[in-house]
């Protein structure tokens, strides 16, 4: 039986690989990066004794032409025979291995886990990577008419638009913001500020969302280390608890859903892991949201709780998700500037709650914060994960 | 099952809902039971769970509920970009996604009318589907 605000499980250590266009890297050796990082801010684990299962998140077998990745990653992290599963849910692919991880602490049936994920992108086209991307929508109805991943996230920026008057320019700063945090994290894909100007000039990819209202395609690995929390403190004197895990799903065709404007799954998880966590969206410090388009950060701000519906677009301008501002949301520059190899963006969005909780975040450290969350969404919606942690 | 009884009593699949399109007909499914519609069909209601199911057919005209202007594409149709896109909504609230035709980009409106219109042969290869747009009603 849960208990509200009772710890599931501990994150006794997190770890990234660098993203970007990591050119002569395969997947496989990002992974074992992230875990080799993971280690060395938690040496007092013994991998190879300690963990008991591998939980690892990829998307997509299409990118290097590799199926069967759990066994292959488990043998490179060197924690053979250790059992080990891939999870797919689109771009919420390693949310759904933290998920995964957490059922089987809980379970008892294991003490310390490993769960991450990776994507290998950028040796293919920008064509290819559109197309791979788009197997995640609904064939039959979306990719065979014509739509692409960009596409779907442009009819509901459309959408809201519309019904609520946001603008281009509320979208814009949802990408000077993350650039502006990304440009203090030494991990991102394109450490660089931009400016509106620029934002608003770049090229169309699908009206009315330009190149900079699109995250990165990466290349990149992240995973965390978790345990029982009443044996944490064995690895380390300062563990982050996970105490709210919340997933729900919604049709894969967009246009199925009754509103156009906001995700199902992401309310429904949300209320789900604020219920199990006992707190209210006030209560977060800091959060890592899924922006994967700039009108997606905009949604999640709504669907999350921390504006209300429609308004979205204005709390942007209003500054509250700066960095030093109320609520720092996207901290590590999100998947507009740190980059967003999809299968890792899960943890990684879990990697940076945990350097923010345990005040290794460098220049991008928020001062005195307790609670984060993390959203992390698949394809255009019809899956959402919401975690919150704490600080120990 | 054999070829011969495929065409008989058309079954509530997708491959019946574009098989209907290659003949110009825009059909939707309708739980017997319950009343809920499917625009693609489903064989069981997702409902009340009732296979009880029949075919109506829908008038193609619809109300655009969004859109966008694609000009990135996948490579099967990279050389039609840029090319609109949106979300029609039928009637009883059956919504239907595709590419907008016959209009220029900046004169589409949300709520404005447009009709399905078909194009009758499926491609050759896989999936076998005809392709349809959305047009300015003639
Ligand atoms: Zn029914």
């Amino acid at each position: 039986m849960l208990v509200k605000g009772k710890p599931l499980v501990a994150v006794v250590s997190a770890g990234l690989s660098k993203f970007g266009k990591m050119e002569g890297f395969t997947g496989r050796e990002l992974f074992i990066e992230a875990v080799g990082d993971a280690l060395q801010r938690c040496p007092d684990i013994n991998l190879r004794k300690d963990v008991k299962a591998v939980f690892v998140g990829m998307m997509s077998e299409s990118f290097e032409h590799q199926g069967h990745i759990a066994p292959m990653l488990a043998d490179w992290a060197g924690l053979l025979p250790a059992p080990a599963i891939r999870t797919e849910v689109a771009c919420a692919s390693s949310a759904a291995a933290l998920r995964m991880g957490i059922f089987s602490i809980l379970s008892g049936l294991y003490d310390v886990v490993l769960v991450g994920g990776l994507e290998k992108m950028t040796k293919r086209s920008t064509l290819e990577a559109t197309e791979f991307l788009g197997m995640a929508a609904d064939f039959p109805f979306e990719q065979w008419t014509g739509v692409t991943f960009p596409g779907l996230y442009a009819l509901m920026a459309t959408a809201h638009m519309h019904r609520y008057g946001t603008t281009e320019e509320q979208m814009g700063l949802v990408a000077v913001k993350n650039h502006h945090n990304g440009a203090l994290n030494p991990k991102a894909h394109l450490q660089r500020e931009v400016t509106l100007d620029k934002v608003l000039n770049s090229r169309m990819i699908a009206y009315p969302l330009k190149l900079y209202d699109c995250s990165l395609i990466s290349d990149g690995a992240s995973c965390a280390i978790l345990t029982r929390p009443d044996i944490a403190g064995k690895y380390t004197d300062k563990p982050v608890y996970i105490i709210g895990s919340g997933q729900g799903s919604d049709s894969l065709a967009l246009s199925q859903r009754d509103d156009l404007t906001s995700l199902r799954a992401a309310r429904y998880a949300a209320r789900e892991a604020y219920e199990m966590a006992g707190i209210k969206p006030r209560d977060i410090d800091v959060a890592e949201v899924h922006d994967c388009f700039t009108i997606a950060e905009i949604i999640a701000y709504e669907d999350l709780g921390f504006c209300k519906r429609g308004e979205g677009g204005r709390f942007i301008e209003d500054g509250t998700p700066m960095l030093d501002g109320e609520l720092p949301i996207n901290t590590s520059g999100g998947l507009k500037s740190k980059g967003h190899p999809v299968g890792a963006t899960g943890v990684a969005q879990i990697y940076e709650v945990f350097l923010q909780l345990t005040g290794q975040a460098g220049k991008r450290q928020v001062e005195g914060c307790d609670i984060g969350l993390t959203h992390n969404v698949g394809g255009s919606g019809a899956t959402c994960f919401v975690h919150i942690l704490k600080g120990g | 099952m054999g070829k011969e009884d495929e065409c008989e009593a058309p079954q509530f699949t997708i491959e019946q809902f574009y098989r209907f399109l290659s003949e110009k007909k825009l059909m939707a499914a309708r739980c017997i039971k319950c009343g809920t519609k499917y625009l693609p069909p489903r064989p069981i209601c997702s409902n009340c769970y009732s296979r009880s199911l029949d075919w109506i057919q829908l008038e193609t005209r619809g109300k655009l509920i969004t859109y966008t202007i694609i000009h990135v594409a996948p490579p099967r149709l990279q050389s039609l970009v840029p090319y609109a896109y949106g979300i029609l909504e039928l009637e009883d609230g059956l919504r239907l996604p595709g590419m907008i035709r016959g209009i220029p980009d900046n004169e589409i409106r949300i709520g404005m009318e447009l009709e399905v219109t078909f194009e009758s042969a499926a491609s050759e290869d896989w999936p076998k589907w005809p392709m349809y747009y959305f047009k300015p009603p003639r």
